[in-house]
């Protein structure tokens, strides 16, 4: 594994949004002044993470704080969050992001197979992403019909249509990122992504988590 | 000069048995038999340095005593330590192709994968191409060749099979032989030290004996050539894959989720939906889309009639099509007013049409006609077919046929079942839709009228409704990948 290395959830997710990823709204603190200072300009309801490059499993270690809607919240959360930080974690900064709300998450991501290279993702996402284990994958390279194919072989129609009171999935956003994160994906140091959750916000896909596995090349 | 190494094996000008046995146990022996038993139009030498003659045929000494120039082809049973010193005889009697029926090779070790290797080099520096070894031999019909030491020989047709594992290129067969869509040319292809399935498919895809071909894989060496192999033989002709082998594990357990998804199965999946083949779960399955894509046309679209004289298996065929990207259309309202004017009002009224006995004497090939003419169906169903011939049979077998005079009843009903047959591939050849016709009876009673008129014309009775719809959806699936693809 010499020489892997993975990109902290802001790097990962400004990368992505280069190729074309839509992703939240977010801004890096490194002190509970910064978060709140951050929280008040992003506006409404935040989301503080722990962020850095060896923090893989935030959610599973409890780094994740959500809902946050007031300075006072997020202060407290900014203050828990650095003093739950250990060495292995290295260096650590705080991901203030807006809130995204969505009642449809995916996951996506590109992955580089032993027989067949690198391959992109689409799957149902979430904390139950693995457990429910509903993806589809295709070769890299892909076209724009490939990802097309995709969305209709996850074959949840229900799924892309109105559902809860939030318009159908925009398909063609969608495919966007999914084109995206195949180029993000594909490009030179990167072994592999990662998205989960993309949340669908009022029809449009937004990266919410994000990780880049780079080749350290 | 010389003609290409596939052409070789595949349509020697003679073939000649190495290791051929006067013991009826012994590969040597079944090899012989099955050469000459399929028929082979060309010469067939057999080698056995003890025996003066096997099966009638003159046991050579060697390889080298076949007359230059006399065969393209040889088929080998003896043991590894024998083949290099085969391969360098048969070289210089200008063969171009041998098939290594043997084992001990890779499958046995690290011994027998040296082994292995060398031979390839070897056969590469005398300009020579193998198959095998491990492998259990060829069918090639067009030739009349059987160079295989399993069973069976299946009848001529247009479905091409290549596999990594033997007895299934039999289980392929065995469904050929008892369907009647039969075999142009089958591969197995043992150890694959030379030639892999993909080679195989390459050349089948130019070949005019063969309509659409299926494929057994297990391992794959070189995924992206995979991928791309299946790809341009998939642009030329449909290939139905069957995956054995595949593991659940992910493809990284480590940090990613999209590594822990990455399974075998997922990949192998999404890259034959780029490279335009079919996948299909069982042999059964694979078996029934390539026999409906060797035997019916590519439907335009997905929209499906079920037309039904047998009630129940309407409502599974509808049930199916549901669960596929199929569409069971509404039934239009010019033909429900056609039907109308056909039947009794007691009928569905709706898709699927079911008849409810009130059909007359020409009431079945009038609507196969008419659903099949109709502009916005693009496949039908046909299901029913060989009910009152399957009557008819009992009818005779039972102990009133002479009392009651049932000759001329027996008679009537089995002429239906074979009009209506008739007419469901008269109406898919005219329209050029695919009709596909399914009942049981094509397995439990063969020789009903309805399934013979359809094996007699080269057509494939599928087994059920079901197994029609998961074939036709295949057919639609290759379909719109070649649409796109040629857009």
């Amino acid at each position: 594994m010499f020489g892997v290395g993975v990109l902290s959830e802001f790097e990962s997710k400004q990368l992505l949004a280069r190729h074309g990823v839509a992703v939240s709204r977010d801004k890096l603190a490194h002190s509970a002044d910064e978060a709140v200072a951050a929280a008040v300009e992003i506006g409404g309801p935040v989301a503080v993470k722990l962020c850095g490059s060896s923090l893989a499993h935030k959610s599973e270690r409890g780094l994740v704080r959500l809902g946050l809607d007031n300075s006072a919240s997020v202060r407290t959360a900014a203050d828990e969050l650095l003093a739950a930080a250990v060495e292995d974690d290295g260096e650590v900064a705080l991901l203030v992001s807006e809130m995204v709300a969505g009642c449809r998450e995916f996951i996506a991501g590109v992955v580089h197979t032993e027989q067949f290279g690198p391959a992109l993702m689409l799957g149902l996402g979430g904390v139950l992403a693995e457990a429910v284990g509903e993806a589809v994958f295709r070769l890299l390279p892909v076209s724009e019909a490939d990802c097309k194919d995709m969305i209709e072989d996850l074959d949840i129609p229900a799924l892309m249509a109105p559902l809860r009171g939030e318009p159908a999935v925009d398909q063609g956003a969608l495919v966007d990122s999914l084109l995206g994160l195949a180029h993000a994906g594909g490009g030179e140091g990167v072994e592999a992504v990662d998205v989960n959750p993309l949340v669908i916000r009022d029809g449009l896909p937004v990266a919410v988590d994000a990780l880049v596995v780079t080749t350290g090349s | 000069m010389s003609r290409p190494p596939l052409d070789l094996l595949f349509d020697p000008q003679g073939i000649v048995v190495a290791g051929a046995s006067t013991h009826p146990g012994k590969f040597g022996f079944v090899a012989l038999h099955n050469v000459l038993a399929g028929g082979f139009d060309g010469p067939v030498f057999a080698t056995n340095p003890d025996q003066p003659s096997i099966l009638g045929v003159e046991a050579l000494e060697s390889v080298a005593d076949i007359p230059e120039g006399a065969a393209d082809l040889v088929f080998v049973c003896t043991p590894p330590h024998t083949c290099s010193e085969i391969l360098r005889s048969a070289a210089s009697r200008g063969v171009g192709a041998v098939f290594i029926a043997s084992g001990g090779f890779r499958e046995a070790g690290s011994e027998g994968a040296r082994a292995e290797r060398e031979l390839v080099q070897l056969a590469r520096s005398l300009g020579m191409v193998v198959a095998g070894p491990n492998g259990q031999g060829l069918i090639s019909n067009p030739a009349k060749l059987a160079a295989q030491i399993v069973a069976p020989i299946p009848p001529p047709g247009p479905i091409a099979v290549a596999s990594q594992s033997g007895n299934l290129v039999s289980a392929f067969m065995n469904y050929a032989a008892q369907s009647g869509v039969g075999i142009s040319r089958a591969v197995s292809a043992g150890n694959a030290a030379m030639l892999g399935v993909v080679d195989y498919l390459g050349w089948f895809a130019s070949d005019p004996h063969t309509k659409a071909m299926a494929a057994y894989v297990e391992g794959v060496e070189d995924g992206p050539a995979f991928a791309a192999a299946i790809k341009r033989v998939a642009a030329a002709k449909p290939v139905v894959l069957v995956k054995g082998g595949t593991t659940p594990r992910g493809a990284q357990a480590a940090a990613s989720h999209t590594g822990a998804l990455a399974t075998d199965d997922r990949i192998f999946d999404g890259m034959v939906r780029q490279s335009g083949a079919v996948r299909a779960q069982t042999i059964e399955e694979a078996y029934d889309a390539v026999a409906a894509f060797a035997t019916q046309p590519l439907p335009a679209g997905p929209r499906t009639l079920v037309l039904s004289s047998a009630g129940g298996w309407g409502v599974i065929a509808a049930d199916a099509l549901s669960k596929s990207k199929l569409e069971l259309i509404p039934l239009p309202a010019d033909l429900k007013e056609a039907i109308d004017g056909l039947v009794p009002p007691r009928w569905s009224r709706s898709n699927p049409i079911d008849l409810a006995g009130g059909e007359s004497r020409d009431t079945i090939p009038e609507v196969i006609d008419l659903v099949a003419d109709h502009p916005e169906v693009d496949a039908v169903i046909y299901l029913g077919m060989g009910i009152q011939a399957n009557t008819a049979s009992h009818l005779r077998s039972g102990p009133y046929f002479e009392a009651a005079e049932l000759a001329r009843i027996c008679e009537y009903h089995e002429r239906q079942d074979s009009r209506f047959a008739q007419a469901a591939a008269d109406a898919s050849a005219r329209t050029g839709k695919p009709i596909l016709a399914a009942t049981e009876l094509g397995i439990t009673q063969p020789d009903n009228a309805g399934p013979a008129t359809l094996a007699a014309q080269g057509s494939y009775c599928f087994p059920s409704a079901d197994r029609a719809v998961r074939a036709l959806h295949h057919m639609w699936w290759y379909a719109r990948w070649r649409k796109r693809l040629l857009g």
